[in-house]
């Protein structure tokens, strides 16, 4: 385990050091960083001011110096600073992580919750009218771009409420769970909800695909010919197999979207990173830009390690190494 | 499985000169039928996958004579009817016998600029998707079949491709290239292969080590030709599969990037872009024009995904089911 541990975190690292790398091509081979000094500079600048600031931001110097002051920075845990309020780049981080996180973390729980029991009952009454019923509503919301599902609930009960009078949830904006916990999820309901639906139908048809599968095995059988009631050889015996696929897929689509829920965060006026990481991007802030992807990219190569981790401890045929 | 129609005519007991000569047809028929025949037939008895392909039949159709429509409204796709088309504060007018599904913010007719808006959505669904399946087959091939140092590069560029969002990869790249049709076909094909290339790779690693693979190299055959004559026939189904099933997440990732602003820049209609202007109007009350575009855009992706899912079923009635991103 302690190899595997080693192995992983040492590719996850070479990984991480490529992503950066990447990211700081793409930005140095485009206009972007013309544009940032001449933004920063205003409109009546001379070419002097716009070279100045171009200078001490480090724009005017090869890739490779741009990019060891980065490197410099960041071992001691410092992102650099964003070209226009100069503020620090963790700080940007870290007030827009709160709102990333409350996003994803209740909209995972209320999918993989949806998504594993829609899937378990279409599994285990195949061909049933509820099951027909669940995959049928699982195509549909896996066909919906999350923005149309995000907005169609904002149309409803948002719009459609507010003119009846009723002001159940806001259009759109974040409140701190510490200044209002009640604010805080009435403003997270619906993105909630878009999130969790959108995602939650790729889980209905993995579970019910993969608990077919298992409960045609073998030690299903015997596991009813011993006389187990039938709920526990499908959640004990049957569940437990056929959760390995669901998990990896759970694994990466939380580590992606803790990269923020771009769509979602968009929608709501949600300020989380996503949102950020639009906004930079627009303004080519690559000090902002190279801090999101960091935190994506970091917690997509933490959520590969742990769901590897996790296989041991579901299958107990799963050797790590 | 259906049986040749030749199990039904040998029921009775000594075989007649006519139900030889049926036997005899049947079994030929039998014999005709290549796994590819079998898999269409499968496909044209499923009534759901048939229903979806006369919808995208439709919306091509639609695409196709955008024109049409705005010949027959009298509407061009770019026209502002600023009299008719707003309310005199400069909001969008709801549906009417004049404009069917309503003007946008412009005054411009939603009903023309859907129509026109498909060809976007069909042209990038179809590009993109055909770039991305070519580089996957051929990165997946080259890593599967060299294996070492070839796979080994390419399992990290993968990983590492993997490991950014592709939404905010595509618009990091969109905003540095800058907005374009083209653009975004070629930022979704050739950056959005990861995941497929994944596949074909372990389909490969696999058909690798078959004997046949085997005899073919005992027989003088370099690499490209086995790849291409041995390796390429065997993975052609699970990447037939995963084209169908891609059409519909590149045509969101289209709808997605125009949505925030990056993707095929305006006036051209588009559907991701009316949805994105329409957020600003939809609280004034201008309902139509955030749901036909959404609906368009639903219905497309519904009928490829019902489709895709056919196409699986019939190439694998086994069911595939790790071929699900």
């Amino acid at each position: 385990m302690a190899r595997f541990l080693i192995r992983r975190i040492v590719l996850g690292l070479v990984v991480l050091f490529l992503v950066t790398v990447v990211v700081f091509l793409i930005f140095y081979v485009g206009p972007g960083r013309a544009d940032v000094a001449r933004t920063l500079a205003g409109r009546e600048a001379t070419p002097q001011t716009v070279a100045l600031i171009a200078h001490r931001l480090l724009l005017d110097r090869p890739l490779i110096v741009q990019y060891g002051h980065f490197l410099s920075l960041l071992l001691h845990g410092n992102l650099g600073y964003d070209y226009y309020h100069d503020q620090s780049v963790n700080s940007i981080l870290k007030a827009a992580f709160p709102i990333t996180l409350s996003l994803v973390a209740g909209a995972a729980i209320l999918w993989i919750i949806i998504g594993v029991l829609t899937g378990v009952v279409s599994a285990v009454r195949s061909r049933s009218l509820l099951d027909r019923t669940f995959t049928g509503l699982a195509l549909l919301f896996y066909s919906m771009p999350t923005f149309v599902l995000g907005y169609l609930l904002l149309l409803i009960f948002y719009y459609e409420f507010s003119i009846h009078g009723i002001h159940a949830f806001p259009g759109s904006g974040y409140t701190p769970f510490a200044t209002s916990p009640f604010g805080w999820f009435r403003g997270l309901v619906l993105p909630w909800i878009t999130l969790a639906l959108v995602s939650a139908a790729a889980y209905t048809r993995l579970t019910r695909g993969s608990m077919l599968d298992v409960m045609g095995e073998d030690y299903i059988r015997t596991a009813r010919a011993k006389g187990l009631s039938e709920r526990r050889v499908i959640f004990r015996h049957g569940l437990r197999a056929a959760l390995t696929p669901v998990v990896t897929q759970f694994g990466i689509d939380v580590g992606i979207l803790f990269g923020g829920a771009i769509i979602t965060e968009q929608v709501f006026g949600l300020p989380g990173l996503g949102f950020t990481a639009v906004q930079a991007i627009e303004q080519q802030d690559l000090p902002v830009i190279i801090g999101v992807v960091l935190v994506v990219a970091t917690a997509v190569v933490v959520a590969n390690i742990v769901v590897d981790a996790f296989y041991a401890v579901l299958d107990p045929r799963v050797r790590l190494h | 499985m259906s049986l040749g129609s030749g199990d039904l005519i040998t029921v009775g007991g000594e075989p007649t000169p006519d139900t030889l000569v049926a036997e005899g047809l049947a079994a030929k028929k039998i014999e005709g039928r290549s796994p590819w025949r079998l898999a269409m037939a499968r496909l044209r008895r499923d009534h759901a996958s048939m229903i979806s392909l006369g919808v995208i039949i439709v919306i091509v159709l639609v695409a196709i004579f955008a024109p049409v429509f705005a010949a027959l409204t009298g509407h061009g796709v770019y026209q502002e009817f600023r009299a008719t088309g707003l309310t005199p504060e400069g909001l969008p007018v709801g549906p009417s016998g004049t404009f069917l599904l309503g003007t946008d913010d412009q005054g411009r007719d939603i009903l023309v600029r859907i129509a026109y808006g498909a060809r976007i959505s069909l042209v990038v669904g179809v590009l993109a998707t055909f770039l991305t399946v070519v580089v996957a087959a051929v990165v997946g091939l080259a890593a599967g079949y060299f294996g070492k140092t070839v796979d080994t590069l390419l399992a990290r560029l993968i990983d590492m491709l993997l490991a950014i969002p592709f939404l905010l990869f595509a618009i990091a790249l969109v905003s540095v290239i800058g907005p374009g049709l083209a653009v975004v076909i070629i930022v979704i094909g050739f950056f959005g292969w990861a995941s497929v290339a994944r596949i074909v790779r372990g389909q490969v690693l696999s058909i690798r080590e078959k004997e046949y693979v085997e005899a073919a190299r005992a027989l003088g055959a370099g690499p490209w030709r086995i790849m291409v004559v041995d390796i390429l026939p065997n993975v052609i189904a699970p990447i037939i599969v995963y084209t169908t099933l891609l059409i519909p997440l590149t045509i969101v990732t289209e709808a997605s990037l125009s949505f925030l602003g990056i993707g095929v820049p305006p006036p051209t209609a588009d559907w991701g872009q009316m949805i994105n202007e329409s957020s600003l109007y939809y609280t004034s009350g201008a309902w139509w024009f955030l749901l036909f575009p959404s609906l368009a855009l639903l219905i497309t992706t519904l009928a490829f995904n019902i489709f895709g899912d056919g196409v699986r079923d019939a190439l694998d009635p086994r069911g595939l089911d790790q071929l699900y991103v």
